[in-house]
């Protein structure tokens, strides 16, 4: 599900690209993003989690990872409203 | 003896006819030579990728398999940006870039055919605040979504 997700992230977004790796054939992998359960995720190097996340927390750590914080477009709502 | 039996290659046949409204571009990255190198290690499974996937483009005319072979095509593979082999890019009515990175088998497979009708209609079944947030984003991001075969 979490590599679906990224996939479709990719597909509606001309700024995401997804890698799905089958990590059991990139031992290096392994260690550099201290892999310890399936499926997980990193975003830019920068925001890591495991396990499968439902869409809405998994776009919110895609906006913590560019952003910094998780949610810029609904503040800016709230204070325009 | 190929990878799908004769009732999931006839499931997939339909779905495919169904759902695939435009041609998909399937680009496999590839190491096949016999050569051995040192530093380069072996790719053992570049030569299940390539089998899996002529099997899937045969199931469809919207399905256009591209093998490149890295020593070969070593610029091709540069401007790819493919970090190892087997890659698999998927190019269609797709904005941003969708890659498998290994062999797409086991769980893997599924997400495959379900990115092939994605990638095909330029759609996706997220919700609309999912997109605009998509919309929105103010600098490239890479997703890496590490998982295992089964």
């Amino acid at each position: 599900m979490a590599a679906r997700l990224a996939h479709q992230f990719a597909i509606e977004s001309a700024r995401v690209t997804a890698d799905v790796i089958q990590v059991n054939e990139f031992p290096d992998l392994v260690q550099r993003y201290r892999v310890r359960g399936v499926p997980k995720v990193v975003i830019n190097e920068r925001v890591q989690f495991e396990g499968a996340v439902p869409e809405a927390q998994f776009i919110s750590q895609v906006l913590l990872a560019v952003n910094g914080h998780p949610n810029p477009a609904d503040e800016k709502e709230g204070a325009d409203g | 003896m190929g990878f799908l039996s004769e009732r999931d290659a006839d499931y997939l046949r339909r779905l495919f006819a169904e759902r695939l409204t435009d041609p998909v571009t399937v680009k496999l990255f590839t190491r096949e030579s016999k050569l051995v190198l040192p530093g380069i290690r072996d790719c053992p499974t570049c030569r299940d990728a390539r089998l899996i996937l002529e099997e899937l483009a045969g199931l469809s005319e919207n399905i256009r398999l591209e093998v490149h072979d890295v020593f070969a095509e070593p610029e091709l593979a540069r401007q790819a940006e493919i970090f190892d082999v087997p890659a698999v890019i998927l190019e269609g009515k797709n904005a941003g870039r969708v890659r498998f990175f290994g062999l797409p088998a086991g769980y893997e497979f599924a997400t495959l055919v379900e990115d092939l009708v994605d990638v095909s209609r330029g759609e996706t079944a997220l919700a609309g605040e999912t997109r605009r947030q998509l919309a929105g984003l103010p600098a490239p991001v890479l997703i890496r979504v590490l998982v295992t075969p089964t």
